[in-house]
């Protein structure tokens, strides 16, 4: 119960994209269209899912003062993480493109840009910073992902829309882009507070 | 290697109207935030007020030099398939300096700043200004067009917390300017004409940075550069 606490939690409350702006920079541009946005989506999902144990295993494992090494070698831990997810990207990849050619080709050119989608390395850091134990940085991580998934398809089903009205020229793709995602931000500012425990 | 070398012959270290271009372009016509998109996470999340703005944008254009600086020495070395590892490295190797920094002389912003500072590594503008200049340019032009860049990030950042800022707290660089209470230099309450005023809460949360920035946009857009408009 505890774990469907955290998957809800992160996933509508703490949503990473529309309350702490995670990933903005692939979520503007990737959200054009429903469904390359779905394609991105879906790959957040299974690159936070995996990337968020191994994390965790390295940081209490390797890192932490409790670890095997006994020394407190958090100050590593930026570099180890974005090594793992840049590894396990390229791992996720080549998996992909060997047992199923058309997922590949449909989240293909995706996949490298979630390298550099904070929401990846802001997923872990925020697991170091919230102490979850493994069972829950894994809801944690897919929670987390689908809360992105979720958001980007709703601003590019809102943009596909919006294309037909009349919107001022200047304010026209990115600039609108910005005002409808503070918009849905603060629709999810409503969610805050709740508590997931309480249902 | 050849065509390499004649290349970098041309480009002596000197300051001409192409360097100053590749400081002054980031501001303007290839703006990181508002143009190429880039570094927005960080951007929305550091600029409460200007303090904060002010340390992540100078760790920004530190971090965004140097790993343009790094990058560019080491172009010729690096294997293309592995590329994107081992700029992360030399990123996330000079954002764990500036962390450690921080944590040692400012370490009131490196709490608030929290995990931003390390965002800074998926920053990317960091990232893609080593993928689209500092692979192919040479040391000296790389760094400016890191310098540009981080500078290009940080004026608007700058804007987004001076907005945010004054309008939600009263507050230029945490003095309190305007607002109801006696602390504050213009107190409205003892202001009749102004007594209606109060700082707006709206701008202290997380979505209005979204509501500055497209503003912004459309003002950069609409007035300043209107080369820029999206015609699709």
């Amino acid at each position: 119960m505890e774990l469907v606490n955290i998957f809800i939690k992160s996933a509508f409350i703490e949503n990473l994209a529309l309350a702490y702006f995670l990933g903005m920079c692939s979520y503007l541009a990737v959200s054009k269209t429903v469904k390359t946005a779905f394609g991105l989506g879906l790959a957040v999902i299974f690159v936070l899912g995996i990337t968020m144990p191994i994390n965790w295993l390295i940081y209490n494992v390797l890192l932490s003062d409790t670890g095997i090494f006994g020394t407190d070698l958090t100050f590593l831990r930026l570099i180890l993480f974005i090594a793992v997810i840049a590894s396990m990207v390229q791992l996720v990849e080549m998996v992909i493109e060997k047992f199923s050619p058309s997922l590949y080709n449909s989240l293909g050119i995706f996949l490298p840009l979630i390298t550099v989608n904070c929401a990846i390395l802001g997923g872990s850091l925020f697991m170091v910073s919230k102490e979850y134990n493994f069972s829950e940085s894994v809801a944690f991580g897919l929670g987390g992902g689908f809360g992105w998934f979720l958001a980007i398809i709703a601003i590019a089903a809102i943009r596909e829309k919006i294309k037909y009205s009349a919107v001022p020229p200047a304010l026209r793709g990115l600039g609108m882009a910005f005002l409808l995602t503070g918009l849905m931000g603060l629709a999810f500012m409503s969610l805050m507070g709740i508590d997931p425990a309480a249902f | 290697m050849a065509d390499v070398k004649v290349a970098e012959k041309k480009s002596t270290i000197g300051f001409g109207k192409a360097e100053r271009k590749l400081l002054t372009d980031p501001l303007d016509s290839n703006n990181p935030i508002t143009v190429q998109v880039l570094g927005i996470c960080s951007a929305l999340a550091v600029t409460t007020g200007l303090k904060n703005a002010t340390v992540m944008a100078i760790a920004v254009v530190a971090v965004c030099a140097f790993a343009n600086l790094i990058t560019s020495l080491l172009r010729n070395s690096i294997p293309k398939a592995v590329r994107m590892i081992v700029q992360l490295v030399i990123i996330a190797a000079l954002v764990t300096i500036v962390e450690l920094t921080l944590k040692a002389v400012a370490f009131d912003s490196y709490k608030q700043l929290s995990v931003f500072i390390g965002l800074i590594i998926t920053n990317c503008i960091v990232m893609g200004r080593l993928e689209a200049f500092a692979m192919a340019n040479t040391p000296y032009r790389s760094l400016l067009d890191g310098i540009g860049n981080g500078i290009g990030y940080g004026i608007i950042l700058l804007a987004v917390a001076f907005i945010r800022e004054f309008f939600g707290k009263g507050e230029i660089y945490g003095f309190k300017i305007i607002g109801v209470g006696s602390d504050y230099a213009l107190d409205t309450a003892s202001i009749g004409w102004l007594s209606w005023y109060s700082n707006n809460g709206l701008m202290v949360l997380f979505p209005s940075a979204m509501f500055v920035i497209g503003v912004l946009i459309w003002i950069h857009r609409g007035w300043i550069n209107k080369d820029l408009v999206d015609v699709s």
